[in-house]
Order: C-alpha cells, then structure tokens, then sequence
C-alpha cells in the first residue's frame, strides 16, 4: 500500500511541469518569498507542458534584474544578457534560428526603460517572438528604484516622496508599435495567464504579456501595502477582465482599477515574411526564401 | 575549411576599403548583418545589403549600435557567423554588449572605420583615436585583438583573418581601420574560394547532459554547444563557472577572468602578425599600422638615401601588442618611433615595452588628414642624434 502510494507520488512528481523546465541543479532561487515572478514563471511552465512543445526547440533570453534572472533558473538553451537588450539578442538568435520559439522573459525597467527603443522596434518590425514583461513598478533588483511604470504618487527609493512622473501605458505602448498579441494578467491569475502565454507562444508573430506583480520585499513595504501575498490578492481582486479593451484605456494608477485581458490579437506578415515576399517579388525564383542560417544549403 | 565559391567575388576588382571589407565578410560565410548607419563606414552596410538576399544572408538596420551589437551575439549563437561595423560614436555604444561577446565567448567581427574624435568629431575625416578604447572600451579586464588594414586588399583579406580568429579563440574580434582605407579605392584582388582557408566553428561532441560551455581545456576554448539540440545550456554575462551558472565570488572571478586573459595571452605567438622590413641591424625602427604605416614611407626612403639606418615594423595586429618584439628591439637600437593619428595611444604601449633602454619618440596629431612625411622625417633625424 505505502509502496503504491509512494510509487505514484514518484511519477507525479516526476511528472511536476516545474521540474521539467527548471535547473534543479541551481535551486535554491534568489526570488523573495511572495515575489511575483515565481507564479509567472510556472505559468511559463504550465503552458509548454500543455503545448507539448519540444523543449529542445524553445530558447530565453533574459536581461537585468529580479525577473532577469529566469533564464538562468529554466532548463532551456538560456541567454542572460546585459539590461535592456535582452530583445535585440534575442532577435539574431530568432533569425539566425527561425525554427526556435525564442522567449524574452525581463523586468518592466529592463524592456520598458533602458530597453524601450527595442521593444518598440522589434515590435514594429513583428519579429517573431514572445515577449513576457513582469511589472512590479519598481526597479527591484537594484533595491527599489522609481521605474517609468511607477505609479504617481508611489514611493520608492529615489521617489521618497512619492513618484510625479507619468508611467507608461506598456500595453498601448507594444500595440501601438506593431505588436500582434498584447495581454495583461495579475501573478494570481495563473490559469488565465497560462493561457496567454500559450497562445503568445503559438502567435506568429511579436507577442507581448504583461504580468502585473508584487515585490514583496521592495515595493509592497516602501508603499505600505502589507505583504506579497496581500498585493498579490489586492491586484487579482481590484483586476477587471476586459478582453478587447482600448489599450489607450488600460492604463493603472496608484492602487488603482487594473484592466487586464487579451486587448489585442490580429494577424500581420512577420518581419522574415516581410523581408522574404519583398526579395521573391524582386529577385522572382533567383530568389531562395530565407529559412534561417543555413539558408542557403 | 575552403570559402564557398557562392560567397567568393573572385577576380581583379576596383573597390574601397570598405566595399572590400564587406566582401571580407562575406568570402568568410557572415550570413547576418546588424548595423546603424554611421559615416565613414556605410558603405559595408550598403554592401552587404544589396549582396546578402542572393546568397541567404539577412542584413538587418536596427534601431542603434547598443540593438546591432546585441543582435550579432545572438545571431552567433544561433550557429551564425555574424559581423558589423560603426564609427567613433557608435563604437561607443557597441562597447556596452562588446564586453557581453568578451564573456560569453562569442565569436564574430566588428568593423571600426575609425574617424577624429571625440564626440562626433570629424564624420568625414580620419583619425587612429579609438586604438585605446579597442582595447579597454568595455569595462573589466580582457585582453582583445584588433587588426588594423593599410589598404582596400587587407580590408578583405584582414575582415576573413578576423573571422578566423574569432572562431579560433571564441571572441569578437575588431578590424580597426579608418575613414582613408574605408574611402581609398584600389585593386583588389579576390582569389578563388579554394584558396581562402575558413575556421568554422567547432561543436562538442559529447551528448547533452555531458558538455558544459566553458570547460577547462588546453588552448583554453571549450568547444560550442549548439542550440536547439538539447544541451540546454545556460550562458550569462555574469561571473560563471565552467557551467556557465553565475557564482558571484572572488575565488570565480579569479578563474574567469583569468580565462579571457590567457586564451590571449598564451598564443599571442600565434596571434600577433607583424610585418618587418629592414630591422636587422637598424638604428632606428619606426613602428604604425593602418593608413600610417603607408604614410612612413616616404620619409624611410629619404632617409634611408642619406645613409640613416632606418627600419620598420608595420602592424598588423595592434592588439595583442606586440610586447616581446618591442622589448627585444628595445635593447638593440637607438630609437623607437610610432607614428599614429592620435596624440600617442599606441605609443604609450611602445615606451612602456621600452622600458627606458632606448629612445621613443611619437609622431601623432589630433586626426584628420594623414601624416605630413616631413614630420615623420624630421623625427627620424632627430632620433638618430
Ligand atoms: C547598463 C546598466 N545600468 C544599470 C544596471 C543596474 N540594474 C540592474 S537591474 C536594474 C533594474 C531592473 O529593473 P526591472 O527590469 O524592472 O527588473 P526587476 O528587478 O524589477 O525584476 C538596474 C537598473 C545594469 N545592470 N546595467
Ligand atoms: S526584490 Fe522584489 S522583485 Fe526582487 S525577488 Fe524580491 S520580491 Fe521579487
Ligand atoms: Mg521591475
């Protein structure tokens, strides 16, 4: 009997998502108790588990900071690079590979602030990849600096009087640059958020989800705002689903409303569709489709 | 490996440097491009954009120098020989994901058609300024090699030895050349692809599980691990380990770093590629390289004529510098003189290796036009005294 149990606790153990996509070798993780990324990360999990996806042939990339730090945690070809151009590393190793679904997994300082001019490009280009932004208002990794998505009005290190500068809007920021697929989740909202992350995936395409995050240790203490797990359930409970919402209309204050959802999903040629129909039409069958590095073989 | 004839514009050609350094790269299988236009270099841009759709290549104009450095690490991970190229202003920039490529080991080439500085300085003008920033640009210790062309010949034949080295010693590598070279048009002769001697890139051959990117080895490269294939390796401009797992010690730091140096430093036998002509028995040896080492050679003649035992050294690697040869020659002349279009960068390299046993003399100015070879003469026969 016992042995039975055992036994089965054995399989599903071993049949846990998380197990499969992090590097147990480099547990324990830095992340805070609490923190937002972990149910983020397991979102990442859950969906390449349930999109069966070969996970020989998914790649991420991470920049700088708390959330920077996923790739390094996930049993995947992992790149971890310098702040903010976590994107543009990320689009060569999608075009030299076009065959790898390449993921970017970064923080809101790192893809929004330092690394905003990329995010808007790559996402006028429509590179094809997946962009997952976790926003926790703050610079965390660097002890809780003002971010350009602090709210107004929010304390943090270097706004100790509280913040009085307009956020971005990162969603309207990604569609209005060209992004194919643009969702907003909170960290608790793991099952809906799982679900955008696979259809992110599965977008041909730039695709873009926000996760809007506690961090415990930084933000929720400098702003008062109890505990992770409190801010957690304050950002899911205050969330309201509105799928197809102007992305002009989305943008959060201070503990404010924060409409989350799938605002946008359209279809739109990929930069490689782009640049390949333009040189068939010039070069006619001279021309060989590029299919990546070894295009040409 | 032989070049693929595809690749390979063989024949007698009336290129400029840069025309030619995009042709370098080309012969020597770059298959991704990402550049920010920048005067005097776009013309390799230009190149390569018009060559690259025919032969599968993808030329990509990013949104900077900060995105275009970036994208070629990327791309050299994804198993794709990468390159680009700038000036003063965006070498600037570049030097930023520069100094990730020195820790992350990754191979592919950066073009430097160097103009006057600082700041955005003479666009239109050379200058040899950016020599110290090749080598210390980027923050921390590494060591790095450059490669300076004196000609649109070497543009092509020093961006394909560029190429080769980085894929020997895992590392961008830099061709410093500057706007005269990058503006001069020449003959250029491209041999048959048969000819050009390529050094891809070398894999594991350990299965998944097994290989780690940065093991221990002898001439200190571990061979790659591709992507895609399921090593589902980790790399990070972090201080790592042979695992490549960050571990944020002194003891790690120590390995690491060490790594970076002496890949470099225990064959720069190999690396270094100098190009003597009348040292032996010379009293006065005068060292440059690029442009300048062209410009010395009227004022060696002249000299030469008047019975002045004159010899040079035209360098061809700038970085490693050349530290034994110059200690050496130290001890046997009279004079060392670098000749460079800065206000002694190169120089300081010179005299440190001189170490006070003999003479060093620098002819250098701000940048702008090349060399007068009355200076340079003039600086011979002082020297001589
Ligand atoms: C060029 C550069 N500037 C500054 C830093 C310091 N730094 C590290 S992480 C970080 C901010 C990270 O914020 P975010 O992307 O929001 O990530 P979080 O830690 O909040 O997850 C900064 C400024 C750096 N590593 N590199
Ligand atoms: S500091 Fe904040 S963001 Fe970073 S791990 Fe802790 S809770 Fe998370
Ligand atoms: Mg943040």
């Amino acid at each position: 009997m016992t042995t039975k149990v055992t036994e089965k606790r054995m399989q599903e153990r071993e049949e846990h998502p998380m197990e499969r996509l992090l590097r147990m070798d480099r547990i324990p993780h830095i992340w805070c108790p609490t923190c937002g990324i972990g149910t983020t990360v397991t979102a990442l999990a859950v969906a390449l588990k349930q999109l069966q996806l070969d996970l020989n042939n998914v790649a991420i990339v991470s920049g700088i900071g708390c959330t920077g730090r996923v790739a390094g945690y996930t049993k995947l070809d992992s790149f971890h690079t310098t702040h903010g151009r976590a994107i543009p590393f990320a689009l060569g190793l999608h075009i030299a590979r076009p065959d790898l679904k390449v993921i970017v997994f970064s923080g809101d300082g790192d893809l929004v602030s330092i690394g905003g001019n990329h995010l808007i490009h790559t996402a006028r280009r429509n590179v094809d990849i997946t962009v997952i932004c976790v926003n926790n208002f703050i610079y965390a990794m660097t002890g809780g600096q003002v971010a350009p998505t602090t709210p107004i009005t929010a304390r943090s290190a270097t706004s100790p009087y509280g913040n009085y500068e307009h956020p971005f809007n990162i969603p309207l920021l990604a569609a209005s640059s060209g992004a194919v697929y643009v969702a907003r989740w909170t960290a608790l909202h793991v099952r809906r958020l799982t679900v955008a992350i696979k259809e992110a995936l599965t977008k041909r395409g730039f695709s873009f989800v926000e996760v809007i995050a506690p961090c415990s240790t930084l933000y929720a203490r400098l702003n008062k705002l109890g505990s992770g797990l409190d801010l957690m359930k304050f950002y899911h409970d205050n969330s309201v689903i509105r799928h197809g919402a102007d992305p002009k209309e989305v943008n959060i204050d201070y503990q404010s409303k924060i409409a989350v959802g799938k605002f946008v999903d359209i279809e739109k040629p990929t930069y490689l569709d782009c640049l390949n129909n333009a040189y068939k039409k010039k070069f006619g069958d001279k021309y060989k489709p590029y299919g990546g590095g070894n295009g040409d073989k | 490996m032989k070049a693929d004839p595809k690749n390979v514009l063989t024949g007698s050609h009336y290129l400029d440097g840069n025309h030619a350094s995009a042709e370098g790269g080309i012969a020597a299988g770059c298959k991704f491009f990402a550049g920010y236009p920048i005067t005097p270099s776009t013309e390799i841009a230009e190149r390569v954009s018009r060559r690259f759709p025919l032969i599968g290549g993808v030329f990509i104009q990013m949104e900077d120098e900060l995105a275009s450095m970036a994208a070629i690490l990327g791309a050299s991970w994804g198993g794709v020989k990468s390159m680009s190229c700038t000036s003063g202003p965006g070498f600037s920039l570049m030097m930023e994901n520069f100094g990730l490529g020195i820790m992350l080991e990754t191979p592919c080439v950066l073009i430097n058609v160097q103009r006057g500085g600082p700041s955005t300085g003479l666009p239109t003008l050379p200058g040899q300024a950016d020599m110290m920033q090749a080598r210390w640009g980027s923050h921390g210790d590494y060591e790095v090699i450059a490669l300076a062309p004196d000609s649109p010949q070497e543009s092509f034949e020093l961006t394909i030895h560029a190429f080769n080295l980085s894929e020997k010693y895992h590392m961008p590598v830099l061709v410093m050349t500057d706007e005269c070279v990058g503006h001069m048009t020449e003959r250029v002769v491209i041999p048959p692809a048969e000819e050009i001697e390529l050094v891809e890139r070398r894999y594991t051959d350990k299965e998944p599980g097994e290989a780690w990117p940065y093991e221990p080895t002898e001439g200190g490269v571990s061979p790659f691990l591709p992507v895609g294939k399921g090593y589902k390796f980790h790399v990070t401009g972090l201080t790592h380990d042979y695992r490549g797992y960050p571990v944020i010690n002194a003891e790690t730091q120590e390995t690491n770093v060490r790594r970076l140096i002496d890949k470099v430093n225990n064959h720069v036998d190999e690396i270094i590629w100098l190009e003597e002509k009348d040292v032996e028995g010379a009293e006065i040896v005068v060292m440059a390289y690029g442009i300048s080492s062209r410009v010395i050679q009227p004022a060696i003649t002249k000299a030469r004529k008047e019975g002045i035992k004159v010899g040079q050294i035209k360098m061809v690697t700038v970085w490693p510098f050349p530290e034994k040869r110059v200690r050496e020659l130290a001890g046997q002349v009279k004079s060392l003189i670098m000749v460079e279009m800065n206000y002694g960068q190169v120089f300081l390299e010179m005299d440190r290796c001189a170490a006070g046993k003999c003479q060093t003399y620098l002819v250098g100015h701000a940048g702008g036009t090349v060399h007068n070879p009355d200076d340079i003469y003039k600086t011979i026969k002082e020297a001589v005294k």
